[in-house]
C-alpha cells in the first residue's frame, strides 16, 4: 500500500546570513502492507513529521521515490492526495468554526457536491460519536474530542490510506484508550493506518509493525515483539538511590556500582538511565541474587531490584544508545 | 471549472465566518465612518479656494480616497491572517486535498474584496445622506476598481508573510509600505495640489492611478483618458500580483 526508498530531505535554516543544513530525514525505506497499523517511532525531532509531510505531498522530498495506494508520489502528487487523509499535529480548523461545517467543507474540498458533502458529514459524526458537540464551536472542544473531529476530518472521503501526526500526543489516558479503539476501528474497515509516536506503549499496544527513526534513520523495523525478542533474556533495573531515601546516588557510586556489573559474566550489556543501571542479563531469577552479593561486597547498597520482560525503550535504547522514556 | 468552484468554495467558506461573527462586520465600520465624519469638514475648509463649497463636493474628491485608503491599509493586513491559518495548519489541511492551490488563495482574497466592498457600500451610502451625487455606473466601475485594488494589496502582504513568516517583521513592513503608498496616491489631500516631483514619483504608484480615476468618476468624468488608464493600470497589475503571489504560495508553503 505504502512503498518508500531513500526518502530523504535536508533544510537549509537561516540564522543570520549563516545557512545551516539539516538534514531531516536521511534516506529511509519501509513497506506498508493494506489493512496494517504502521508507526513510526523515535523522539521529537528524529524526523518523523518531515517523513510524513513528504507522503502526504506537503513537502517535496530531495531525492527517493514512493508509491501509496498504487499512485506515484513525485508523478502524480494530485492522485495520492485523492487515495490518502491526512491528520497534522495542529488540528487545521478554526476555533471558532463548528465540527459540522468543517466536515461539509472538507468533504466538498475533494470534489462532493454539496448534499454528498453533508450527508458523508453526518456518517462521520455517527462514527465518530461527535453528535453531542458537532453543532458547538470548536474552542469548546476538550482535547480528545477535537482530536477525534481531526481523524473524522481526515477519512471523509475514505480513503485507501490515512497519517495520522502523533494522534494521541497531550490527550488523557481515557481519550487515549479512545483514539485507539477509532483507529482499529479504521483498519477493520480496511484502511492502512501510517502513524507517528513517541509514546512507547502506543506503539505497542496499538501498532502491527514499526519502525524505529532516530536522527532520520530507521535504526530497527518489525513487529514490536519480534523486535524485543531481539533483546533475549531479562531486564534487571538496578535504583541506585539509597534505601529509604529521596537522595540521588553519587557519581562515583554509580560508575563504580557499573564497572563491577558489566565485569560480571552474566550481564551482556548495562546502560545507566539517571539513578538507575539497567542490565541485559539471560535470567533476570539468577542474576539478581549475584547482584546483591557483587554491590554488597564492595560496600554497595542498592535501594531497589526490578526485574522485567525487554520492552520498545530497550530496544530503542539497544539501538541508538539513548532511552525513549521520559 | 474546478478552479473557480474551489475558489467559491474557499471564498464561501473564509465569508461565512465573517457573517458568523457579525460584531466584526460592525467594528470595521468605526474608522470609515470617523474618517468620514470628521476629516471632510478640514478638506472642505482647505479646498474652499479651488472651489469646494458644499459636502457633496468634498465628498466626491475624498471618498474615492477614503475607498483607496482602505483598500491598500487593510488589504496590507492580509497576511496575518494567511500566517494564522499556516500556523493553525488550515493550508495543510486544504493542501493535502485535491484542491486546487490558487484557490486556497484567492479564495481568500476574494472575501477580504467582498469584505472591503461592504465597507464602500455603507460609506457611500453615509456620504449619500450628506450630499454625495454620483452616478450608479460610475460608482459601479469604482467598486470595480476597489476589488482589484484589494486584490492587489492581499497579494503584496501575502508575499512580505510568505517571506518573512513572522508577525512583528510583516507588521513593521507593510506600515512602512502602506504610509508612502497612500501619501502617494494623494488619499487625503489629492495630488493635483501636490509640487511637481510629488507628482512625478506618484506616476509610478498604482494606487495613485486609481485614486485620480475613481475621483474623475466620482466628478461624473468617464470619458476623461484617466479613467481608462487607471482601470488599466491597477487591473494589469492586480493580475501581475495575484499571479506571483500564488506561485510564490506553491514554491514557499512547503
Amino acid at each position: 500500500m505504502i512503498e518508500a526508498n531513500g526518502l530523504r530531505k535536508t533544510y537549509r535554516a537561516r540564522r543570520g546570513r549563516k545557512t545551516t543544513r539539516v538534514e531531516a530525514v536521511r534516506g529511509v525505506d519501509f513497506a506498508v502492507a493494506t489493512g496494517e497499523i504502521f508507526g513510526f517511532l523515535g523522539p521529537n525531532g528524529a524526523g518523523k513529521t518531515t517523513t510524513l509531510r513528504m507522503l502526504a505531498t506537503l513537502i517535496r522530498p530531495d531525492s527517493g521515490k514512493a508509491t501509496i495506494a498504487g499512485a506515484d508520489l513525485l508523478r502524480d502528487p494530485r492522485e495520492v492526495r485523492r487515495r490518502i487523509g491526512f491528520v497534522a499535529q495542529t488540528s487545521g480548523t478554526y476555533t471558532i468554526s463548528t465540527g459540522r461545517r468543517d466536515l461539509v467543507l472538507q468533504a466538498r474540498m475533494y470534489g462532493v457536491p454539496k448534499t454528498t458533502a453533508q450527508r458523508l458529514a453526518e456518517k462521520a459524526i455517527d462514527a465518530f460519536q461527535l453528535r453531542d458537540f458537532a453543532d458547538r464551536e470548536i474552542g469548546t472542544y476538550s482535547g480528545g474530542q477535537r482530536r477525534r473531529l481531526d481523524v473524522a476530518l481526515g477519512v471523509i472521503h475514505s480513503p485507501q490510506a490515512i497519517f495520522l501526526d502523533e494522534p494521541t500526543a497531550g490527550l488523557d489516558p481515557p481519550s487515549r484508550a479512545r483514539m485507539w479503539q477509532e483507529v482499529r476501528r479504521l483498519r477493520d474497515e480496511g484502511m492502512t493506518i501510517f502513524l507517528t509516536t513517541h509514546y512507547l506503549a502506543e506503539a505497542d499496544a496499538l501498532c502491527d509493525r514499526i519502525s524505529i527513526i532516530d536522527g532520520g534513520l530507521i535504526v530497527a523495523e518489525g513487529t514490536p515483539s519480534d523486535l524485543k525478542r531481539e533483546i533475549s533474556g531479562d531486564v534487571v533495573i538496578v535504583d541506585m538511590a539509597a534505601p529509604g531515601t529521596e537522595e540521588m546516588p553519587e557519581d562515583t557510586t554509580m560508575r563504580e556500582a557499573r564497572k563491577l556489573l558489566a565485569g560480571e559474566p552474566f550481564v551482556h550489556t548495562s546502560e545507566v538511565i539517571d539513578e538507575t543501571l539497567r542490565l541485559y542479563v539471560d535470567s533476570g531469577a539468577t542474576a539478581i541474587p549475584q547482584i546483591i552479593r557483587t554491590l554488597n561486597a564492595n560496600g554497595i547498597e542498592p535501594g531497589a531490584i526490578e526485574c522485567r520482560q525487554p520492552s520498545l525503550d530497550d530496544v530503542f535504547l539497544a539501538k541508538t544508545g539513548r532511552s525513549l522514556e521520559e | 471549472m474546478k478552479v473557480l468552484r474551489d475558489i467559491w468554495l474557499i471564498f464561501q467558506d473564509e465569508a461565512s465566518q465573517l457573517v458568523r461573527h457579525p460584531k466584526y462586520l460592525a467594528i470595521a465600520l468605526i474608522q470609515p465612518v470617523c474618517y468620514l465624519a470628521f476629516f471632510t469638514p478640514f478638506l472642505k475648509a482647505v479646498m474652499a479656494t479651488d472651489g469646494l463649497s458644499t459636502y457633496g463636493d468634498a465628498y466626491q474628491v475624498y471618498v474615492p480616497g477614503l475607498f483607496v485608503g482602505m483598500g491598500l491599509f487593510s488589504g496590507l493586513f492580509a497576511g496575518y491572517g494567511l500566517l494564522a491559518a499556516l500556523r493553525q495548519g488550515v493550508i495543510d489541511r486544504c493542501r493535502v486535498t485535491p484542491i486546487s492551490r490558487v484557490g486556497i488563495l484567492l479564495g481568500r482574497q476574494l472575501m477580504h474584496v467582498i469584505y472591503l466592498l461592504w465597507q464602500a457600500i455603507v460609506i457611500t451610502v453615509a456620504a449619500t445622506l450628506f450630499g454625495l451625487r454620483v452616478h450608479p455606473a460610475n460608482l459601479l466601475l469604482s467598486y470595480l476598481m476597489l476589488g482589484m485594488m484589494v486584490l492587489l494589496s492581499t497579494s503584496i502582504s501575502y508575499d512580505i508573510a510568505l517571506f518573512v513568516r513572522n508577525e512583528q517583521t510583516l507588521g513593521t513592513l507593510t506600515n512602512s509600505l502602506a504610509q508612502p503608498l497612500s501619501l502617494l496616491a494623494g488619499v487625503l489631500i489629492p495630488l493635483a495640489i501636490a509640487p511637481l516631483w510629488v507628482r512625478d514619483v506618484a506616476e509610478w504608484n498604482p494606487f495613485a492611478w486609481a485614486t485620480n480615476a475613481m475621483r474623475a468618476l466620482f466628478k461624473g468624468q468617464i470619458g476623461e483618458p484617466v479613467v481608462w488608464q487607471g482601470a488599466l493600470i491597477v487591473t494589469a497589475v492586480a493580475m501581475a500580483a495575484v499571479l506571483l503571489s500564488s506561485r510564490l504560495f506553491s514554491r514557499e508553503v512547503s
